[in-house]
């Protein structure tokens, strides 16, 4: 079954063709070049001339290397012992184990009939505040996390991938600098959620045809652990390394660029791969936080804009916290209702009191004299900002609540915060 | 099936070409053969004894060789009783059955026929033998939940026909033949319940197409207010994401006042359409008494599912939509999104590497649009009866700039343009359709000289809101400023509505007329306020107790308690009407 074939007809950039017969869409291929060998994949055929995209990269390539058809589409191995080990996008190891080579799953399989598919109910917990408290992440929930270069969104991931309540952690890094890849490995293991993880890992110097193929590789990983009863967390970094990428290799194929030379299917790319987030009926569920670097802090950048049409809300991460006001979760009705009586009035009491803080603290910068109430405000604000938004803050969502309360005691008199009274009588706390 | 067969010689991404013989013709339906796999495809393009074909699945692992079958057949949708309640894809599959057969995961190459072969249902002929009918006129009825479906004579069949004979009254399944016509050639045509329509072309059998004039009640004041909508008339509601698209499709798809609704989730997350798959059947329709879901038909092809049959999805839909206007109902089919639809034709114009237009969407994308929306219209039926299929679609602008071309080409064919804007979504100001730019060819379901007026107090508000940014409160005159908050106070009132409130989101027009009746009162007036503080107050406390009355039943004792304090209030300010607002009340009377 294994074709072999030795001529190359043409190289262009990442991508090689070769003439050859019975050949499938999609099938996969291993070159061997001076270098070593790489994986290709075929992604058009036109009569006997079939296109194929290298994973190493065109680089080296000579019209003389030898090209072996595989006979089967991309797979990943799937078993236990995928836990605590790292890949790379080719689904070769990244650490000192074994390659994996049994009961190899497809990926980027199809997806899930939405008739069997149930309505988000459970809440995931995070202990991040910003998160429990204000936006809830929902199990089976997608969210991006909207952010600028610079911004610690990887510290913010490793914090939810050490502290949330999944039985499984997968985590794809796509363009990681090679520092943040070293801090994901030592933070993880360190926290000891590392028996708990898969990685699958593309760094910015490595090719970039692999990085197209880490969120498949870490979907499809996530997908049979969930239909395993497992509640997994697939934490994808940066997804705008990846839809670069896609640009990058239509591009060198010549497809006629939409929107700031993006690919035209660049929503149904991206939608593919953020609607594997599901909830099985009677079976385990995916939930979905992936970073979206936004360029020049732009959110109508195409990533983040078609991002924004498929996902479930936000996080907007700004100046190191978890902006509240950009930030929403869409799902977080459907659990904040049964978590604790006070939940929802805290929560929409709380923002409402810190907006006003914003707007006395631009009152104060442009020189206004403050009054009693600014002054209040103020105090709030800080608080606010240091016991709750802070993101080193690892609190369950009863403790976050509890410490509200406690703010808005240590602020405010009861009637001032515009809370029903019966509830304040049964939670106020004065220390 | 017609014998014709090809081989694939290319595939580029799901856009497959093939080698056939004999005659193929556009937009035919064949199948690719991959591992006795059979794989639906169309045809959209022919040059020579090429085809090219856009593969309604993921090709993977077709190769070079691979067989094709045509069928002769254009894409079509099986049209018959028992279409109510279903949920389907965007090539008419029922998901259940697919769930049924394939478990967790849309397997490719599976699909399922729209309708049940073998439930049965009661028919009454009401042709006899000897009748001349043509097609869209009826031979029976049979009864689908609480609707009278009529049972045609299928609309592709030309000329008159008569009847040679008729099935009895009795139980039938939709494959079973009821009648047996003869053409003007004398041929003889055996007819069932069911039968096909290709969905790319629109239904024409309607003695002649009317304009819109009814009103069609959403129950949501800004639009039955403000920006109303027709029976038949067309309206879409651009919007960046998270303005709150989906929510107000799902409130206007529960309370509007039509017989059938049809959704077209066409493109967007799987989420939504398990949120109104779990919620509809709950709900009761307060026409009929009955679940919701009896009224209304899902066909969903979410993001993650094929792009091209992405693109079928709204034609399937709105051909569901004419097959039930013909009976004579009013159907209102809603997509969302037009936007991921549009995109699904540049991918394939992309395939096809047509040459690009604006936004590398294809240059027939506005001639395709109109196309659509024309499908909708109010029209005069064979039997003297009206139907009408009324089209809603959102638009998902990237970047939220309404200078897109899908956006701009939908403006220029749609009767009500609802445009979300991110400013008030972002203050929760729930539906968040800007008043500023929004506009209506319809007829409102209140007085239209009312409806100016609160408009014009809306825009003049806002004038003056804009120049308070620039030189203050304290630069603003007092009667400016009561200006600005009795618009304010209007937003707040009646603009703003809550859709998860189940009294609040179903408005009905009579209670708009009163609302607006006692806000062109209320907001027509002079009152005798001393400070800018005190007319604060005023205008907050008045309008905390609209947005209680609002939470009341309409003409219950509450409603009537909470508006005799709001009549309390504005005697205690010592309210006068002013002459223009006197002048509209009493014309109304």
């Amino acid at each position: 079954m294994n074709k072999v074939f030795n001529r190359i007809e043409s190289i262009t950039g990442n991508v090689i063709t070769v003439k050859a017969k019975n050949v499938r869409y999609n099938e996969l291929a291993q070159i061997t070049t001076r270098f070593g060998k790489s994986l290709a994949q075929v992604n058009k055929i036109d009569g006997d001339l079939v296109s194929l995209q290298v994973f190493a990269g065109g680089q080296g390539v000579s019209t003389g290397d030898e090209v072996r058809f595989l006979g089967h589409e991309m797979r990943v191995s799937f078993s236990e012992d995928l836990l605590g080990r790292i890949f790379n996008g080719s689904g070769e190891p990244r650490d000192k184990g074994p390659a994996l080579t049994d009961n190899m799953k497809p990926i980027g399989g199809p997806s899930v009939n939405p008739t069997k598919r149930i309505l988000a109910n459970r809440m995931m917990r995070t202990n991040i505040p910003m998160i429990d408290m204000f936006n809830t992440l929902v199990v089976s929930q997608k969210l991006p996390i909207f952010s600028i270069s610079g911004e610690p969104y990887n510290q913010l991931l490793a914090r939810i991938a050490l502290q949330a309540e999944a039985d499984v952690i997968v985590l794809g890094g796509m363009g990681l600098k090679y520092d943040d890849f070293l801090y994901f490995k030592e933070e993880l293991s360190n926290g000891g959620a590392l028996s708990k993880t898969v990685m699958f890992i593309h760094t910015a110097s490595d090719p970039t045809v692999e990085c197209m193929m880490i969120p498949d590789m870490a979907l499809a990983v996530a997908e049979q652990f969930a239909l395993q009863d497992k509640d997994v967390l697939v934490l994808l970094t940066d997804m705008t390394n990846f839809a670069d990428a896609m640009k990058e290799i239509a591009i060198t194929q010549e497809q006629v660029p939409s929107n700031r030379g993006y690919p035209g299917d660049l929503y149904s790319q991206l939608a593919s791969r953020y609607e594997k987030a599901v909830d099985f009926a009677n079976s385990g569920s995916i939930t979905v936080l992936a970073v979206t670097t936004m360029p020049g802090d732009d959110v109508t950048h195409p990533v983040p804009d078609n991002t924004g049409y498929i996902t479930e809300g936000q996080y907007y991460l700004k100046g190191g916290r978890i902006e509240p006001f950009g930030s929403l979760s869409r799902l977080k009705q459907n659990v904040n209702g049964k978590t604790r009586k006070d939940h929802r009035i805290l929560m929409d009491s709380m923002i409402r009191l810190y907006s006003s803080y914003k707007e006395t603290l631009e009152k104060k910068n442009m020189g206004f004299s403050m009054n009693r109430w600014d002054e209040k405000l103020l105090k709030y604000g800080q608080l606010f900002e240091n016991k709750l938004m802070d993101l080193s803050v690892n609190l369950t969502l009863e403790e976050s609540l509890d410490l509200g309360w406690e703010i808005l005691a240590e602020c405010f008199e009861k009637d001032e915060t515009g809370i029903k009274s019966d509830l304040t009588d049964e939670f106020w706390k004065v220390k | 099936m017609t014998a014709n067969k090809g081989k694939v010689v290319s595939i580029n991404g799901n856009l497959v070409s093939v080698r056939f013989e004999g005659n193929v013709s556009m937009n035919e339906i064949c199948y690719v053969n991959v591992d006795n796999t059979k794989l639906k495809s169309e045809v959209i393009r022919i040059r020579g004894n090429i085809a090219q074909i856009q593969v309604y699945e993921m090709t993977g692992g077709i190769k070079c060789g691979d067989d094709v079958e045509f069928t002769g057949e254009m894409l079509s949708a099986q049209l018959g009783p028992g279409l109510l309640g279903q949920i389907y894809d965007g090539l008419q599959n029922p998901l259940p059955i697919l769930a049924e057969q394939a478990g967790w995961f849309l397997e490719r190459g599976n699909y399922a026929d729209g309708l049940n072969a073998e439930k049965k249902w009661e028919f009454t002929p009401t042709a006899k033998v000897g009748d001349t009918l043509r097609a869209g006129e009826y031979l029976g009825t049979v009864p689908e939940g609480s609707f009278t479906h009529k049972i045609f004579v299928p609309f592709y069949l030309l000329g008159n026909c008569t009847v040679k004979s008729i099935a009895e009254k009795g139980e039938y399944t939709i494959s079973e033949t009821v009648a047996v016509l003869a053409d003007e050639r004398g041929r003889e045509i055996p007819v069932s319940m069911s039968f096909r329509w290709p969905v790319k072309r629109a239904v024409k059998c309607y003695t002649e197409r009317l304009a819109p004039t009814e009103t069609m009640e959403t129950k949501v004041r800004l639009i039955d207010s403000f920006f109303p909508v027709a029976k038949g008339g067309t309206y879409c509601t651009p919007g960046p994401f998270g303005a709150g698209k989906t929510v107000l499709q799902h409130t206007t798809s529960k309370y509007a006042d039509v017989d059938i609704v049809i959704i077209a989730a066409c493109g967007e997350r799987a989420g939504e359409v398990v949120e109104t798959l779990t919620e509809f059947p709950e709900l009761t329709d307060p026409r009929t008494g009955r679940s919701l879901m009896e009224r209304t038909i899902i066909v969903c092809n979410t993001s993650s599912m094929p792009v091209a049959s992405r693109e079928a999805s709204v034609y399937t839909a709105v051909t569901l939509a004419e097959y039930y206007r013909q009976m004579g109902l009013n159907v209102l089919m809603l997509a969302d999104s037009t936007s991921r639809w549009a995109q699904a034709m540049r991918e394939m114009s992309g395939r096809l590497e047509e040459i690009p237009g604006e936004e590398a969407f294809p240059a027939y994308l506005e001639s395709y649009i109109a196309a659509f929306y024309e499908r909708a219209g109010c029209v005069l039926l064979p039997d003297g009866s009206r139907g009408s299929v009324t089209i809603g679609g959102t638009v998902s602008p990237a970047g939220g700039n309404f200078e897109e071309p899908v956006t701009q080409a939908t403006l220029k064919v749609v009767g009500a343009f609802h445009g979300l804007s991110r400013e008030r979504s972002d203050a929760r100001k729930y539906p968040a359709i800007d008043p500023l730019i929004s506009w209506s060819k319809y007829k409102t379901v209140t007085d239209t000289e009312k409806s100016a007026y609160l408009k014009n107090i809306l825009l003049h508000g806002d004038e003056i809101g804009s120049m308070m940014k620039v030189v203050g409160e304290e630069g603003t005159t007092i009667s400016d400023y009561v200006i600005y908050l009795k618009a304010e106070m209007l937003d707040a009132v009646y603009l703003q509505q809550n859709s998860f409130d189940l009294t609040d989101a179903n408005c009905t027009t009579a209670r708009q007329r009163y609302v607006t009746d006692k806000l062109v009162c209320v907001l027509g007036s002079e009152y005798s306020l001393d400070s800018k503080d005190d007319a604060r107050s005023f205008f907050n406390r008045m309008r905390q107790k609209f947005i209680d009355w609002n939470y009341t039943e309409f003409e219950s004792e509450a409603f009537m308690n909470a508006e005799k304090e709001i009549d309390a209030l504005y005697d205690e300010r010592q309210g006068t009407i002013s002459s223009q607002a006197e002048l509209l009340l009493k014309g109304g009377e």
